[in-house]
């Protein structure tokens, strides 16, 4: 039998790690071993997940800061929830429901991904850092100013300037407002679950590990490597770049509409800026490119400010602590030389990961 | 009559962030790394000079003077603590430290101050000539205004005149090749957070004089608007900060006053975003050719 590839090796360690996490996970939850605090952590852990390794694609594997990558998040929540709550009378299944908000979200969120990307992709660095930043806040407050409903007519949508209220989208009897501009969505039926979860951060790896291995792939990983020899040999920038840059947009769509159907009510400003940056610090903390790391990341940095609210108010000074202590830590020359003493084969495991 | 108070309004406005604009913007210039912390430094220097008001009854001339040192030496500790070990590592690296340090500092902030609003009572509070106030000019935006232009004279004159100023700009060009003239790298940079330090200290006082309430998250916001301005003029040129920061002000006023309140942010971010792309190194920004 032919030696698999160390980077197949890797892959598949990353999609069996998962699995058994995840029946790991869903025994002791069965066992009544999970309290109900850890129980509502699970599907919020699988959206991040997907979060951050679809930043991951954008950050580490093109190389390029994004600081919305919530925005995304939301217009897929947003959407997600629409369709999850308006289908509800023609699909009475919950679980299709659900996959087909999720792929409501994940459309909508493409296409957001296109129109941003598109001109977005033009810039450079920290340029394009600030514009997608600028994305994120618009999508945010766009969304703000959304009223939706529904009643045996169809959708109504007001984009409301001004003081126009639920009444105005005039609902026959027994419609449904489901977005209420700033109160956001309320009332929402809760259809997310953690198998859904798992299922979600299962096709996302597939999509993000087989696109990185794939040519197109190793297009986008010259092309960050070095801009202009790969444009030299013929690699088109903006096909790439918008490639993992929509991508990444429709899985954090798909993401959003999982983590939307999750809550019994959801405002925009959930996933406002700081929200963008909890996701940037996942990647950044698992390694950039590292796909698995990003996972890693993402449970014990949702986890440890969860868990430390033994320490109640100094919780957060704790975590921004370690987050500093941590950067300065893996970043230290000296570290690195007596990482690299200790694990010699270190430094190209990294680089595969 | 009303449009003009609102242009003056915006003016003001424009003014916090163009002081704001320049601590981001010098940094940014000499270190290459965006600061995410600095908007918290503000909502340090608004507490400090609360604090020095309302609880040790000092003069607000002292009061900004004690939050303009608070401050510096804050962040002049920051930058040697937090952001010097990390001078040769990546961009991004430097970039998650600064988000620990923004949230270090917010929530320290809440632990000694707790999270209700402080009221606070504006330094800049005086009755102006009737003819001026009628043109709905407050004491608050005559202050910040003429505070911002003094700042912006005198740093201009700073980095333009001084033997230190020179020493900044030989930093921001080529910080190898500075080091090689004998110019003291680590001090430049430490001097440039100084001052950035000590403007988002005034910006502060400034800030909540105008909105007079004072919370943990206070200089978040002004603080990304503030970058926003910053990358508008052109990231790393200090007219382009103080020409960004008064034209967002003006736009945010006027979309609030004509448009829509909640729809003002988006409307700046979107004039910020026609701006880059037209422009892709901001208003007054240099295009440095890419090198093969």
């Amino acid at each position: 039998m032919n030696r698999l590839k160390k980077t197949t090796v890797v892959d598949f360690a990353t999609y069996i790690g998962v699995t058994i996490a995840f029946l790991l996970v869903l025994g002791c939850q069965k066992g009544g071993l999970l309290t109900n605090a850890m129980n509502s952590w699970l599907v919020p852990i699988c959206c991040f997940i997907v979060m951050s390794v679809s930043l991951n694609l954008v950050v580490g594997i093109s190389g390029e800061l994004s600081l919305g990558h919530c925005g995304f998040m939301c217009v897929g929540a947003f959407t997600g929830i629409i369709a999850g709550m308006s289908l509800s009378d023609v699909i009475p299944v919950d679980s299709v429901r659900l996959l087909l908000a999720i792929l409501v979200g994940a459309f909508f969120a493409a296409i957001t991904g296109v129109l941003v990307g598109v001109p977005v992709l033009r810039l450079r660095g920290d340029y394009l850092a600030i514009v997608t930043l600028a994305f994120g806040q618009i999508i945010k407050d766009l969304i703000n100013c959304l009223l939706v409903g529904y009643d045996s007519k169809g959708l109504h949508i007001i984009f409301n300037i001004g003081k126009k209220t639920v009444n105005d989208l005039h609902l026959e009897a027994g419609g449904v407002a489901i977005i209420k501009g700033a109160q956001g969505a309320v009332g929402i039926r809760k259809l997310a679950s953690f198998p859904a979860g798992y299922l979600l951060v299962m096709v996302s790896l597939i999509v993000v590990l087989n696109l990185v291995r794939s040519r197109a792939g190793r297009a986008i990983m010259a092309i960050r490597d070095n801009r202009i020899a790969a444009e030299s040999v013929g690699l088109s920038v903006t096909k790439y770049k918008l490639m993992a840059f929509v991508t990444s947009a429709a899985l954090a769509g798909a993401a959003g509409a999982l983590y939307g159907l999750n809550y019994g009510s959801l405002v925009s400003s959930r996933f406002d800026f700081n929200t963008s940056i909890l996701v940037l610090v996942y990647v950044v903390l698992g390694g950039l490119g590292n796909i698995w790391g990003s996972i890693i990341a993402t449970i014990v940095l949702y986890v440890l400010p969860e868990a430390l609210r033994q320490f109640d108010a100094y919780r957060m000074l704790v975590y921004a602590i370690v987050l500093i202590l941590v950067m300065l830590a893996t970043n230290n020359e000296h570290l690195k030389e007596m990482l690299g003493r200790i694990l010699p084969g270190r430094k190209e495991a990294d680089s595969d990961g | 009559m009303v449009f003009f108070s609102y242009v003056i309004s915006g003016i003001s406005l424009g003014s916090v962030y163009a002081i704001i604009a320049l601590g981001y913007t010098m940094v940014y210039g000499i270190a290459k790394m965006l600061n995410f912390a600095h908007g918290d430094v503000i909502m340090v220097g608004g507490y400090i000079s609360f604090c020095a008001i309302s609880y040790l009854s000092l003069p607000p001339l002292v009061a900004v003077l004690l939050a303009m040192a608070v401050c510096t030496v804050l962040g002049v500790v920051i930058e040697g603590l937090a952001y010097r070990p990390l001078r040769q590592a990546g961009s991004l690296a430097v970039l998650i430290t600064a988000i620990g340090v923004s949230y270090f500092l917010q929530n320290a902030a809440q632990l000694i101050w707790g999270v209700t609003p402080k009221i606070y009572t504006s330094v800049a509070s005086f009755p102006l000539p009737e003819g001026l106030s009628s043109l709905g000019l407050t004491s608050e935006a005559l202050v910040t205004i003429v505070s911002c232009i003094v700042i912006m004279l005198a740093l201009t004159a700073f980095v333009n005149r001084t033997k230190m100023g020179k020493a900044m700009r030989a930093c921001s060009e080529d910080k190898g090749a500075a080091q090689l003239m004998g110019i003291n790298v680590n001090q430049a940079i430490s001097m440039t957070f100084a001052i950035g330090s000590a403007l988002a200290a005034i910006a502060g006082v400034l800030l909540c004089s105008s909105y007079t309430t004072l919370f943990p998250t206070t200089g978040s916001m002004p603080g990304i608007k503030a970058f926003t301005a910053a990358v508008f003029g052109g990231i790393g040129s200090i007219p382009g900060a103080f020409v960004g920061g008064l034209l967002l002000g003006i736009i945010e006023s006027m979309a609030k006053a004509y448009i829509s309140t909640d729809l003002a942010n988006a409307i700046v971010f979107a004039v910020l975003i026609v701006v880059l792309l037209v422009k892709p190194t901001g208003l007054l920004g240099r295009y440095v050719p890419e090198k093969v």
